[in-house]
């Protein structure tokens, strides 16, 4: 209810700002604010499409011609959802427990490990520096989705298949968070940590109590990136995880869907499970957007 | 302990190293001082280092090894030499004829126009009053949110062969065909489906790195510009915005190629089926999937997936030499 609040508060505050700057606007820009309208409309559609077929009822679905708004708002999908799996001995309930665990747990992984990692790499002289530093840059360029065979062999070899370590410390590798985090530590004036140090800090301190606290927009950024990675990630279930108990959710998803291409049947409940996955990552970025257009600002490769 | 650390960390290198044209020995004692006056940085990047090893670092090689080998998932792989290479290149009739053609094709309008398209986009949403901006970058931002399996449920419905399906119900209204097509599994249109909705989704993270890039330059540029004869707004995007920008425009091209060349899901999650029809959608990562984790031939597909890595590798380098930081910068 809070987030909510705090969403309509932020709605209601941009709201009388936009009367003000449509007053300010010259024809250009009324011009390019249609053409926006007109591509974000389109960027849109299919996802208020999505909205609004989770809450069809099943006749509804079947409806010729299709219609984009639902007219009769119903939970039967989500219910549906829930009953899908009820005759075999797991309950979609499992998965979802499972993608919450493993999501709050790479989330809080990645920043800790990120923050560590980060600091250093912006501002110890140590020496390799540069060769960490190049070696995470250049493997933002590989796709970890093609070493998917290797990738298994190593998971296999430690042990962890049918862990939840099998999907965390996969999703941790995550180059890119570091990179943006030391990039944005960078920014951080040598001058406050020598300062703090005079003052007798240790580098735990510094990194706590200094660092950290002006770079949280980065912090925030790559949370929202773990946060995102995790929660829509199905590919460690289908490498890592024999065990159907250990699945998540974005799997379940997609074994659900795999037969749905070309007809309608069961489209309601999949657009709920995709809804489903979908609210969460919307919801955490709306709250830091702000952070995150900050944060990468200092993306660049310099 | 940490305090020793912390009173060496910003001396400047010159200062610290003692005058010595002495022994190697010397040398390397000198070094492994250095290494230890700086153990507290080296414990913290420890942890992410231990990660990074072993999913990434130790994956490539693994990789690279494999693919001198023939391995098929039950016995010892044995060495092959550059036997799975010779095979790609010259004897796998799919690899040649559909995902080679297939996957250029793809790349080159998705990669190529969705980086374009990004950077218009930021451009004209940089143009706007500070509070639309972030409406209008969250509705060009959201799509890339639904990533992997929910992007896919999205546009199945919306794809859906019958007349229930809204493309087809659309065509079927304004009367442009006569009867419903299967569209995501008619090899005449997959690719192209394929196309649209991954640039649709491609608005991720480099779209926000190029928005920031350009909210940032600093706004006296363009008034300077303006008295050294600067007339036209494309100018402007030219001579000032672009070369102000370019580290973020890199970041962006990056991801821009990532993205591209690791896609290949999508194909099959679209269409159901796999191996896609006629291997009209066949890319790079589904002919990876299909020796793979079908047929177990693991040497061969991981020679597939080497050849992938360098050539993201090589086009990411190519883009460096293009936008990356100049010698005399």
């Amino acid at each position: 209810m809070a987030v909510l609040n705090k969403m309509r508060q932020s709605m209601a505050r941009s709201w009388s700002l936009y009367r003000s700057d449509f007053r300010s606007m010259d024809k250009t820009q009324i011009f390019l604010l249609l053409l926006l309208t007109l591509l974000a409309v389109f960027m849109l559609l299919p996802l208020v499409f999505i909205f609004n077929h989770a809450f069809k009822p099943l006749h509804e679905l079947f409806l010729f011609p299709p219609t984009f708004f639902v007219r009769q708002p119903t939970l039967q999908n989500f219910t549906d959802l829930l009953q899908a799996t009820q005759d075999t001995f797991l309950p979609v309930t499992r998965f979802i427990f499972n993608s919450i665990v493993v999501t709050l747990l790479s989330t809080v992984g990645m920043v800790i490990l990120g923050a560590l990692c980060a600091y250093p790499l912006a501002k110890h002289p140590f020496p390799g520096r540069k060769i960490v530093f190049g070696v995470i840059l250049l493997s933002i360029m590989i796709s970890v989705e093609t070493m998917g065979i290797p990738r298994y062999i190593v998971v296999k070899s430690l042990g962890i298949m049918n862990t939840y370590w099998g999907h965390v410390l996969p999703i941790l590798a995550l180059p890119v968070g570091v990179f943006l985090l030391k990039q944005f530590m960078d920014q951080v004036p040598d001058e406050l940590l020598e300062a703090a140090k005079l003052d007798g800090a240790t580098e735990w301190q510094l990194l706590v109590r200094i660092i950290l606290p002006i770079v949280t927009p980065a912090m925030a950024t790559i949370t929202i990136l773990s946060f995102q990675t995790a929660w829509s990630n199905s590919e460690t279930s289908a490498l890592f995880m024999q065990d159907d108990a250990m699945k998540t959710l974005p799997f379940y998803v997609e074994s659900l869907t795999s037969n749905l291409a070309n007809t309608v049947a069961r489209q309601g409940v999949a657009a709920a499970a995709s809804l489903i996955i979908f609210m969460p990552n919307l919801i955490i970025f709306l709250l830091s957007q702000r952070k995150v257009i900050q944060t990468m600002a200092h993306s660049g490769i310099k | 302990m940490s305090n020793e650390a912390t009173r060496v960390v910003r001396q400047p290198a010159a200062a610290r190293s003692p005058k010595l044209k002495g022994s190697l020995g010397r040398m390397l004692q000198d070094k492994m001082r250095e290494i230890w006056r700086f153990r507290l940085s080296y414990l913290f990047i420890a942890p992410f280092l231990v990660v990074f090893s072993l999913f990434i670092i130790i994956p490539v090689f693994t990789g690279v090894a494999l693919s001198f080998t023939y391995f098929n998932s039950i016995e010892f792989p044995k060495w092959a030499g550059w036997m799975n290479y010779q095979n790609l290149f010259s004897q796998d009739v799919i690899f040649l004829q559909h995902v080679i053609p297939n996957s250029f094709k793809f790349a080159l309008f998705v990669g190529p126009i969705g980086y374009v398209l990004a950077f218009v986009l930021a451009w004209l949403i940089a143009q706007l009053p500070g509070t639309l901006r972030v409406w209008y970058a969250l509705a060009m931002y959201a799509p890339s949110l639904t990533g992997g399996i929910a992007m896919v449920v999205v546009w199945q419905v919306m794809f859906t062969g019958d007349r229930t399906g809204y493309i087809n119900s659309f065509l079927l209204k304004w009367g442009l065909i006569d009867q419903p097509m299967l569209l995501t599994i008619d090899k005449d249109y997959l690719l192209g489906i394929m196309i649209v909705v991954s640039i649709w989704s491609s608005m991720g993270l480099g779209f926000l790195a190029i928005l920031a890039g350009i909210l940032n330059v600093d706004r006296t540029l363009y008034e300077a510009g303006r008295i050294d004869g600067i007339s036209s707004r494309l100018q402007e995007i030219w001579y000032i915005t672009i070369p102000m920008m370019k580290p973020q425009m890199l970041f962006a091209a990056v991801m821009a190629i990532v993205g591209t060349l690791k896609s290949g899901g999508i194909g099959t999650q679209l269409s159901g089926m796999n191996p896609t029809p006629d291997y009209s959608g066949q890319l790079f990562m589904n002919h990876i999937e299909d020796f793979g984790f079908t047929r177990l031939e693991l040497g061969y597909a991981s020679a597939i997936s080497i050849v992938l890595l360098i050539l993201t590798i090589l086009l990411s380098r190519f883009l460096w030499m293009l936008l990356g930081p100049k010698e005399d910068e």
